[in-house]
């Protein structure tokens, strides 16, 4: 009989751990995590507040670097930050007022057109709205 | 359970009010031959642990995925992960799929090599066989649910064998699709069939089946050998000793899942080329290779066409097997049946080899 | 201006033509008709070509450059040939650009077709090296017609001209690489051979890419020109920037200059310019410091300093990358990370432009904030490989809690058996 009472203690305790072992995978799954779920398509780039004229900010949109400018004379703009020509990361010149890459000094205007240097093509633009605080760029 | 002398009240008053004794003497009567080939009377049940695997999986999964081209491969990606233990969740779907469609197939030639058809199963045999089509279905439609670009491109390839047939193909292949080509409306469709359509006909076969198997009992091989066999009762022994292999199955599945989680690839492009080497889930290969072999004229006829043709009177005579081999009802064994089986089953397996060369 | 006489009276005859018969032009041409079906090819090729001419489209006609009369009609062949009607024939090679000047040289004259076209074509053939030859009697250099083509002329942004971007080292080719034809002047005919393999060329011709230069982006056009070694130089900073600014900085930009020799060609060739590689420089066999610098010297050491950095930079970002792809194909998410090293990945590319610098200091700025941003990925990808460890760990954790469960309910029903046999 003490075999057979060792084995059932076994098996309930196996059992029970492999219950627990199958419900808190599930549990912890069916708890939604604390950052919903990145759209890709649309994201807040930025605040209103941060981004003053003739300034810019570099966000990440998707997987990817987006630059979103504010121009001097108050529009925004948002374009890819990745240079056409060998992929770095563009920024603002706040002094030239018109996008540019340190890699190879390339020069792009705030439409986005290569204007100067190798980039090959102009950087791809998209979609800026403003609601209340938030500035939101948008895949078009 | 309970001591038989002193029946407790719960059951009894359930019982009255259930007929749960004759579901109990369902499950108690049924008995296991024991013999050299027993073995395979477990894949049926591995099938089904398969099965509920991927239902409990399926709808944990459906928390957090969402159905349109826009989103899909965003939130598979988000599945795997932000969401804890997404990765397992969805690896255990995706190797749970496969390992069902492999055991189903198993199950089948199992079944048939034994001629376990015979009366009074043949329902139980056709029954089944539309389960495994059933089961294909499940794997063609959530194949496609992660948008990625091999699922994308898989699934432009094999709905546009739909094409072919004659007279409604076109009408098939937009119904199929959603529309002249595979896009989001074609995602959405698939995923309908997925989680409601499939599952619903599935869980009607299903019952009907293990119905059957429950009233039926196995069915012993044919032949004098076994007339003496020894009989497993099926419940506690047999049952448990199923248990015992779901609980292997299941540490298979984990072990999969984590040491070779299933990955996303990248999302799908409509307009970019065709990547290499697509190909279909392995399950389709033999069919997808077979047609690539047909020549695209054979007597006037459109070569594509008459594999459709081939593979949809396979699928006809799959069901109708206990209704085509008369000598198995009269409890004889056929050489030619079994030479049948054993070609269809090479002819299967050295495609699918073939289709990964 | 010293003028030969006959072109003076081109040049004021031509004008006249065009601008009293305009009228003329737009009838039905008797030099057209007449010369499209004449029998010789010569004769004939001209004026079947003219109609997909720019001019022919623009309304002009054989006689606003060769003169004579395409109203008197097919009889009279004498009088629309005669030198009354300003007949000219051939234009003799001399004769060509004044005769193509003559419109385009006439600032009023071009604006009416499009205001804003050169019309400084002329004096820049003069200064080029082809414009001299030919004023000096040479007769086979290139003029206006030798590029542009002639009685089937194309605007320059028609893919077909022979001016369009892609399509003129080809043509400058047609002479510059025929070794007979080029036999008597003093330069080499395989330049054409060695840009078409080079990076720039693969560029332009094989991938279609604009931007890349061709002959006349270094060399000019109309002022085609052998260039200077400063001109080479400014030419190749026009697009290449950084470069040329980084190596005005340099300490080889007045040892190159004192040696007479270029600032980009000297390492990085010109019609054969390579797209560069990391063996280039530092101090390995392929290394073109080792041209002039030899081990125990300023610049050798250098070399070694700045092509360490570049390898050890390169290595860390591979590492990270490794760590990141390891991650992400276990289900990990890293895309912050991925994202990071973007930001790493342009040290790298800063630091083959910073190599101009000939200066480990200001190389090494940009190489070690390569590195820092480099290593805050590592650490990343640590962390994300972490978790992928805690998978394995979790497994190795639940496989025997199976196997016992799986073990104990086999042993569990093997007891029942024996208390209870079933057969």
């Amino acid at each position: 009989m003490g075999r057979r009472r060792f084995l059932d203690v076994i098996l309930g305790g196996g059992i029970t751990a492999l219950l627990v072992g199958i419900v808190y995978p599930v549990f912890r799954f069916i708890i939604p995590p604390e950052q919903p779920e990145a759209d890709a398509s649309r994201v807040v780039a930025a605040k209103t507040s941060e981004l003053p004229p003739n300034s810019s900010k570099i966000f990440k949109f998707g997987k990817d670097p987006a630059i979103l400018v504010h121009t001097k004379s108050g529009d925004y703009r948002a374009f890819a930050a990745i240079c056409t020509h060998l992929d770095c990361t563009v920024q603002y010149r706040d002094d030239l007022e018109h996008i540019w890459c340190a890699c190879h000094n390339g020069h792009y205007d705030l439409n986005g057109n290569n204007i100067s240097g190798p980039p090959p093509s102009p950087l791809a633009q998209y979609e800026v709205t403003v609601r209340g605080e938030d500035i939101i760029v948008s895949k078009a | 359970m309970t001591d038989p002398k002193r029946p407790s009240t719960v059951m009894s008053w359930l019982d009255e009010r259930l007929g749960l004794s004759s579901v109990k003497e369902l499950a108690m009567h049924k008995r296991v031959p024991m013999h050299k080939h027993s073995i395979w009377y477990y894949l049926g049940g591995m099938t089904l642990f398969c099965f509920i695997v991927q239902v409990i999986t399926g709808i944990f999964l459906l928390l957090y995925y969402r159905p349109s081209a826009e989103a899909a491969f965003e939130s598979v990606q988000f599945i795997m992960t932000d969401v804890k233990f997404g990765w397992l969740m969805r690896s255990i779907h995706s190797w749970s799929a496969n390992l069902m469609v492999f055991f189903a197939f198993v199950h089948m030639f199992s079944v048939f090599f034994m001629r376990a058809y015979r009366k009074p199963r043949e329902l139980t045999w056709v029954s089944g066989a539309v389960l495994l089509m059933l089961s294909l279905g499940f794997g063609f439609s959530g194949y496609l649910l992660p948008w990625n670009q091999l699922a994308y491109f898989a699934t432009k390839v094999g709905t546009d064998i739909l094409g072919e047939i004659p007279l409604i193909g076109h009408w098939l292949l937009t119904v199929a699709r959603g529309g002249e080509d595979v896009t989001g409306a074609t995602l959405t469709r698939f995923f309908g069939v997925h989680v409601a359509v499939l599952p619903m006909i599935t869980t009607v076969f299903l019952l009907v089946h293990l119905v059957l198997v429950q009233k039926h009992g196995m069915s012993k091989p044919i032949g004098k050998e076994y007339e003496n066999t020894p009989q497993m009762p099926f419940f506690p022994n047999f049952a448990v000793r199923d248990l015992v292999g779901w609980t292997l199955a299941l540490g298979i599945l984990v072990t999969l899942s984590s040491l070779f989680p299933w990955e996303l690839g990248v999302k799908a492009d409509p307009l970019a080329p065709a990547p290499a080497g697509i190909r279909p889930e392995w399950f389709f290969v033999f069919m997808f290779q077979t047609l690539k072999y047909i020549p695209g004229q054979v007597l006037f006829i459109n070569g594509e066409l008459l594999g459709i043709a081939g593979f949809t009177l396979g699928g006809v005579a799959l069901i109708l097997v206990p209704f085509l081999d008369r000598r198995a009802q009269r409890e004889e064994r056929n050489a030619v049946v079994s030479a049948i089986g054993w070609t269809v089953l090479l002819y299967m397996v050295v495609f699918t080899i073939l289709g990964y060369m | 201006m010293n003028i030969p006489y006959h072109r003076s009276v081109l040049l004021i005859v031509v004008p006249l033509v065009v601008l009293c018969l305009p009228a003329i032009s737009d009838a039905e041409s008797s030099c057209i008709s007449c010369h499209t079906d004449l029998p010789v090819d010569e004769l004939s090729q001209p004026a079947q070509n003219f109609t997909a001419d720019l001019h022919n489209l623009a309304g002009f006609g054989c006689q606003d450059c060769h003169g004579g009369d395409p109203t008197v009609g097919m009889d009279d062949y004498e009088l629309a040939h005669s030198a009354s009607k300003g007949f000219i024939g051939v234009p003799d090679e001399q004769e060509i650009p004044g005769l193509c000047a003559s419109c385009h040289a006439d600032v009023e004259f071009m604006k009416q077709y499009d205001p804003k076209l050169q019309v400084d074509q002329l004096l820049e053939y003069r200064s080029s090296h082809h414009g001299k030859l030919l004023a000096e009697g040479d007769d086979k250099v290139a003029t206006c017609v030798s590029c542009h083509g002639v009685h089937g002329i194309r605007p320059i942004d028609d893919t077909r001209s022979s001016v369009y971007k892609t399509n003129i080292a080809r043509t400058c080719a047609g002479c510059h690489s025929d070794e007979d034809y080029m036999a008597e002047y003093d330069i080499p005919t395989k330049q054409f051979a060695q840009y078409k393999e080079s990076i720039h060329g693969r560029k332009l011709m094989d991938e279609g890419d604009l931007a890349a230069p061709t002959c006349n982006n270094c060399h000019g056009s109309h002022g085609a020109t052998p260039p200077g070694l400063t001109s080479v130089s400014n030419a190749c900073g026009s697009c290449h920037a950084n470069n040329l600014e980084y190596f005005n900085q340099s300490p080889h930009n007045d040892a190159f200059a004192m040696m007479e020799i270029g600032k980009c060609e000297t390492c990085h060739g010109h019609h054969d310019v390579e797209q560069p590689t990391r063996e280039e420089f530092g101090i390995g066999e392929d290394s073109k410091c080792l041209d002039c610098h030899s081990e125990g010297d300023a610049g050798y050491t250098a070399a070694k300093v700045m092509a360490e950095g570049y390898d050890s930079l390169e290595t860390t970002l591979d590492q990270a990358r490794e760590l990141l792809e390891r991650a992400e194909r276990g289900g990990v998410d890293v895309s912050l990370g991925k994202f990071d090293l973007h930001s790493a990945d342009d040290a790298l590319i800063k630091a083959r432009t910073a190599v101009h610098y000939f200066d480990t200091t200001k190389y090494n700025e940009v190489v070690q904030a390569g590195l820092i941003d480099a290593q805050k990925v590592i650490e990343q990808g640590h962390e994300a490989v972490d978790d992928l460890e805690m998978r394995r760990i979790g497994l190795a954790f639940t496989i025997p809690v199976i196997l016992l469960v799986a073990l104990a309910l086999y042993l569990r029903v093997r007891q029942i058996e024996r208390t209870k046999p079933y057969a």
